[in-house]
């Protein structure tokens, strides 16, 4: 009764101001694209997608979901509107994890298993060129200035800078022990990156590639091993940075600036990747053992809600 | 006899009642140290690190302490309820009760007086309780702690009412530590107030259906759902039949020429 009354019209009120933005998230095991309605919480479909679909990117145009179907060995494009396949891009073997350009007209896929980055010119649906990298390429990303194309290398424990024109390394940075996510702060000048076995996150200057700060957690009641970061995301105003914990069940909040902790929110089990809403008011976790996903208002820095979503959840990405 | 006298019979049980709560610091305090050791210590104990199941009206994982809130909102007000019985047999034993009877009001509005003077005093111990809680970021949405207030009083009237129909069958002021060992740990124990009802049900089916059917649990449940803004009915409806089956009973209990009081007149 109190809820009809008074609550529900608040929530609805919300749901105007808000943009209805479209959260989709990528189902390993059941081979299917959860479709989430983040505003209302609510689970809208599930959609058939391919085998065993992982890393997901949408277009900067916000007209194609690329999302790599690992088991298929290729990347499908999905017309964000209606879900339906539009092309393949030929990834090369079980694509895992992989990066956009700003301009959205090239793609860069970790070859885990042969220790490659492929490089797909999208419009020509070609690969353009297969860079050597170290052993079990993972985190990948590209800077926003389109300068530099990050690859990590999880065995090699290094992170190797490819120049995103000539598409050669330039250098490498030796880091902690596996690293697995990256990510470039708005204005390129910082890139932060997750060392999954040492429970670390390191900040790495990009003038000089040599890391200048280096991050631990702690997590009450949680052993130490259990603290195992992977998604990294660094809001446009490089305010706060949001780590996935992993097993620790835990999103940590730190501040970009000064590089403290602030928080460690609560989130579903085995929290993998994240991502932002358009606005940067929420912050989107899949969590991969628990089935589901959950919704962080930054505002408050709460978790006000996880969803279920379906078997192993991995990637997301979204749709304003 | 009109609204006046009923005004100033209630204001009379009343007042005196939060008098005494606000004078005896002591009794403030000692009511609000043992839910304050179950969360710092014995919630603390069981962590839960890595949350706890998504169970309604929770919509995200959430820590021991967070659980057990509500459920040591209930503990404050069954303890409040049962000393308020303590405190009629005291009354009773003392001769003070004589006078209260004695009134010319009906004694169906005296006890209720004495109810409600009773859940006055333990909804200011639980608004208290939750707000140490909040500095130990344990916190409800602001709207959930207006909606607490009819919650916390309907719970107290009925734990209240449980103490009163208590009150009439004990005898003695000794014969209250049975009421403790029979009553209070047995509900309190038996109940969601410490574990969801799934985890009951892993250990054993009887424990869960005991605490399902336990009033308690269902005043624990009306307080949690309320302090999230949601509205439980089930546990409404049940917590509202028993207030009014105990307070029946009770009023009969307490009435000399058909209740408990004859046999108490006897001894």
């Amino acid at each position: 009764m109190f809820k009809n009354n008074i609550i529900t019209p608040l929530l609805l009120a919300l749901t105007v101001t808000a943009h209805a933005e479209t959260v989709f998230v990528t189902l390993e095991k059941d081979n299917a694209l959860a479709v989430v309605d983040p505003i209302a919480g609510k689970l809208i479909k599930t959609v058939s997608i391919g085998q065993r679909p992982r890393g997901i990117a949408i277009s900067p145009d916000n007209k194609f979901l690329y999302v790599a179907t690992s088991d298929d060995n290729t990347i499908k494009i999905i017309a964000a509107d209606t879900l339906k396949e539009v092309g393949k891009l030929p990834s090369g073997e079980d694509p895992e994890t992989f990066a956009l350009n700003p301009a959205g007209d090239m793609l860069y896929v970790s070859n885990e298993d042969d220790s490659l980055v492929t490089v797909i010119d999208i419009a020509k649906q070609k690969v353009i060129k297969q860079i050597k990298v170290g052993v079990e390429p993972e985190g990948i990303t590209v800077s926003p200035d389109n300068r530099w194309l990050i690859s990590a290398s999880e065995t090699t424990n290094m992170l190797h800078w490819i120049d995103a024109k000539t598409n050669a390394i330039v250098e490498n940075t030796l880091v902690d022990p596996r690293p697995r996510a990256v990510s470039f702060t708005a204005d390129s000048q910082q890139l932060w990156m997750t060392s999954e076995m040492a429970g670390t996150l390191m900040v790495i200057d990009v003038k000089t590639k040599q890391p200048i700060k280096t991050v631990s957690f702690n997590v009450t009641g949680v052993t130490a091993d259990k603290i195992q970061p992977v998604g990294v995301v660094i809001d446009k105003e490089r305010q706060r940075a949001y780590i996935a914990l992993g097993p620790a069940n835990r999103v940590a909040v730190v501040n970009a600036q000064t590089y403290e902790v602030e928080n460690v929110l609560l989130v579903g089990s085995r929290v993998w990747n994240l991502a932002f809403s358009p606005d940067e008011k929420r912050l989107y976790t899949t969590n991969g053992v628990s089935n589901d996903m959950s919704i962080v208002d930054l505002e408050s820095q709460t978790v006000t809600k996880s969803v279920g979503v379906g078997s192993y959840p991995w990637g997301v990405a979204v749709k304003p | 006899m009109n609204i006046i006298h009923f005004w100033r019979a209630l204001w009379g049980i009343v007042g005196r009642e939060l008098w005494r709560f606000v004078t005896q610091r002591e009794r403030f305090i000692s009511a609000l140290v043992r839910p304050l050791v179950w969360l710092f210590v014995f919630a603390a104990g069981f962590r839960a690190a890595l949350g706890l199941a998504i169970a309604p009206p929770y919509e995200t994982y959430i820590l021991y302490e967070v659980y057990i809130t509500p459920g040591l909102c209930g503990m404050i007000q069954l303890f409040n309820g049962m000393q308020s019985s303590l405190s009629m047999v005291y009354d009773r034993e003392m001769g003070s009760m004589r006078i209260l009877l004695v009134c010319p009001l009906p004694r169906w509005f005296l006890l209720l007086s004495k109810l409600l003077a009773g859940t006055g005093v333990s909804v200011l111990q639980v608004y208290v309780f939750l707000a140490i809680a909040w500095f130990y970021d344990i916190q409800a949405p602001w709207q959930g702690y207006l909606w607490l207030l009819p919650a916390l009083i309907l719970s107290g009237l009925m734990l209240g009412a449980l103490g009163l129909l208590l009150s009439s069958f004990i005898k003695q002021l000794e014969n209250f530590a049975g009421v403790m060992n029979f009553v209070i740990f047995p509900m309190f124990f038996m109940s969601t107030a410490l574990y969801p009802l799934w985890k009951l049900k892993e250990s054993s089916v009887l424990l869960h259906n005991l605490a399902q059917y336990n009033p308690f649990s269902q005043a624990v449940e009306l307080v949690r759902f309320a302090l999230y803004g949601q509205f439980n009915q089930y546990a409404f409806i049940y917590t509202l039949t028993a207030f009014v089956i105990f307070m029946t009973v009770a009023v009969i209990g307490y009435n000399p020429s058909r209740g408990m009081m004859i046999k108490k007149v006897g001894t």
